[in-house]
């Protein structure tokens, strides 16, 4: 084999395989996350606003400050704690019903199946426009049940502060639960089934084969999915956005439609920059426990 | 192989997850026959559920009515459609190709600190497009990328980019390398070993990956909201504003909207089940 010299050569070392693989992939990386970021850090340690054309002003950390003291952070960072409680927990309890019941074998399994896991490959704005429409007063659906069932009123759900929550969460974890379900299923079917085989000589109870057993198999699933669903829900913006947009007041605004309004609607663009960064900082710290799961339990599974 | 504990049930069992699907499914059902009602059975109250089924909506959504005519005109509707075929297609097929090669490195040619490159691509991926969308959005202003298909497909690709390296290192993994080593040793050259021994071994890993990556473009909206404009907007944005006024809401023409986006997907989650794990954790969690 004829061996290339020079510049070639110098790429082609197998020294370097690794480096240029990878190369490609840094460097649009590099371009469109982490100088944007790095960008947008600088940013937060200036005065700037987006729609005027002063130049940006070197303030140590006023952004901060402001952002810490002034701004609604403190409000939004609790609503946003209230929806990613009340719709992972939802999705947890729900996903696992739904998870028992699709565990075992039965005819049209299949079939079932997708109508309960298409709502996750669904598009956010799809599901924030139809739970608009479910919520709506006059025609929606839960209106109309409302209205002929139980008050013979009309209901208006997204009008009251805790109504808007309780809609918001509702739509989350009705597009979620199928992403816990499909993740517990993945643990109930790995589980081998000798060991319940053993149980059965032993003559365990329902509950003790589930705590003994069952549970273990589906634990550390249980908790990649809370950690996965936590890490999206804290950045929850489009179906808020596009179903109640933060309101009423500012009942539903959570962390990610704080820093839209403030970058896009008050144009307090170094602020946002600054609210960003602790954001960042809330799903780095998460993203890197994900990751601390998931090489323990494939270090536990052989 | 081991025995699983997947019991055999019965149409009882059926019946019963049957019953449980139904109501998880019913908002989707709604929409769907909304979508074929006509304008007055839209607003009927209580619900009609039987009615003649109609395509006007769909026909609406590309040529809307003028309001004292009975002229049709384009909406601009069927823009937005291609523009969000394009810039997904686009953006996928680079960032399968960046991805699928820096994939090919991490897995066969691991470097120092390869868990720290592979932990910092994740989080740019799990971290919230919100915070990077502040300084593109500035850049893209300063740059002129701003509302060009130059600029979307540009983000869509780093956007897809992690993602398909994730996914795309966990079927590399899987494969027994074995077969690679034996094909060097017969004198096989790097790129042929990885054409001709690895590519058509993860077919339908690329397969996978392309599906998801291309459902997350398009139904991606925070980044098509602040990028583009009126002529390279894409589908999210364009419904998102369609509800913007508030009154007067056409619910079927919204409906049929949504309809396009479902029945799709529901052929893809039907055919893509084995891979949907996999898929919805970003390569992280295999089975």
């Amino acid at each position: 084999m004829k061996r290339s010299t020079g510049f070639l050569a110098w790429f082609m070392d197998p020294k370097r395989r690794g480096p240029m693989l990878i190369a490609p992939a840094i460097t649009v990386l590099l371009l469109v996350n982490i100088i944007p970021l790095m960008w947008s850090f600088g940013l937060s340690f200036f005065k700037y606003r987006a729609n005027t054309l002063k130049l940006p002003k070197f303030s140590w950390f006023y952004s901060y400050e402001k952002v810490l003291t002034k701004d609604n952070i403190w409000e939004s960072l609790q609503t946003t704690a209230i929806i990613v409680a009340g719709s992972v927990g939802m999705q947890m309890v729900l996903g696992f019903l739904l998870a028992l019941l699709f565990a075992s074998q039965f005819p049209l399994r299949k079939i079932l199946l997708m109508f309960v896991l298409a709502p996750m490959m669904l598009s956010n704005v799809a599901v924030a426009i139809y739970f608009k429409l479910f919520y709506e007063p006059e025609f929606g659906l839960l209106s109309q049940f409302v209205q002929s069932f139980i008050t013979g009123e009309m209901y208006v759900l997204l009008s009251t502060p805790a109504g808007a929550l309780i809609g918001v969460i509702f739509a989350d974890a009705w597009q979620w639960t199928p992403f816990v379900m499909l993740l517990v299923l993945a643990g109930l079917v790995s589980v081998p089934k000798h060991l319940y085989e053993a149980a059965e000589i032993d003559r365990m109870s329902w509950w003790r084969k589930f705590t003994t057993i069952t549970f273990p198999y589906v634990r550390s699933l249980l908790l990649l999915a809370v950690l996965f669903r936590t890490i999206e829900t804290v950045k929850i913006f489009d179906l808020v956005f596009i179903l109640t947009n933060g309101g009423p007041g500012t009942a539903t605004e959570t962390i990610g439609v704080l820093v839209y309004r403030t970058a896009f609607q008050f144009f307090r663009t170094s602020n946002s920059a600054a609210m960003g960064y602790i954001l960042l900082f809330a799903v780095i710290v998460l993203t890197s426990l994900y990751l601390y799961v998931i090489k323990q339990r494939e270090s536990e599974e052989i | 192989m081991k025995k699983r504990a997947i019991g055999q049930s019965g149409w009882l069992w059926t019946s019963l997850a049957s019953v449980v699907a139904f109501i998880y499914f019913f908002p989707v059902l709604f929409i769907i026959l909304t979508a074929f009602r006509s304008r007055s059975d839209t607003l009927a109250t209580p619900p009609k559920w039987i009615f003649t089924p109609t395509f006007e909506n769909f026909y609406h959504i590309f040529f809307r009515s003028m309001a004292n005519s009975t002229e049709y005109v384009a909406t601009g509707f069927h823009v937005y459609f291609f523009n969000s075929i394009y810039i997904s297609g686009m953006s996928v097929l680079l960032a399968l190709l960046i991805g699928t090669i820096a994939a090919y490195g991490f897995s066969r040619h691991p470097l120092r600190g390869n868990d720290t490159y592979l932990f910092i691509i994740l989080t740019t991926r799990m971290l919230p497009p919100i915070i990077v969308i502040v300084p593109i959005f500035l850049i893209f202003r300063i740059t002129g990328l701003a509302g060009t298909y130059t600029g979307i497909i540009l983000m869509y690709t780093a956007f897809n980019l992690p993602f398909s390296i994730w996914m795309m290192k966990s079927f590399f993994d899987e494969l027994n390398t074995e077969i690679e080593d034996a094909s060097r040793m017969d004198g096989a050259s790097e790129s042929s070993v990885f054409f001709g021994v690895c590519i058509p071994q993860v077919k339908a890993g690329l397969a996978a990956t392309s599906v998801f990556a291309l459902i997350l473009t398009w139904n991606e909206f925070l980044f098509s909201l602040l990028l583009t404009n009126k002529l390279t907007r894409t589908m999210p944005p364009a419904m998102a504003r369609t509800i913007g006024g508030e009154i007067n809401v056409d619910y079927g023409l919204l409906a049929a909207m949504i309809c396009l986006f479902i029945i799709p997907i529901f052929l893809i989650t039907y055919l893509l089940q084995n891979q949907l794990l996999r898929g919805v954790t970003f390569g992280t969690i295999k089975k």
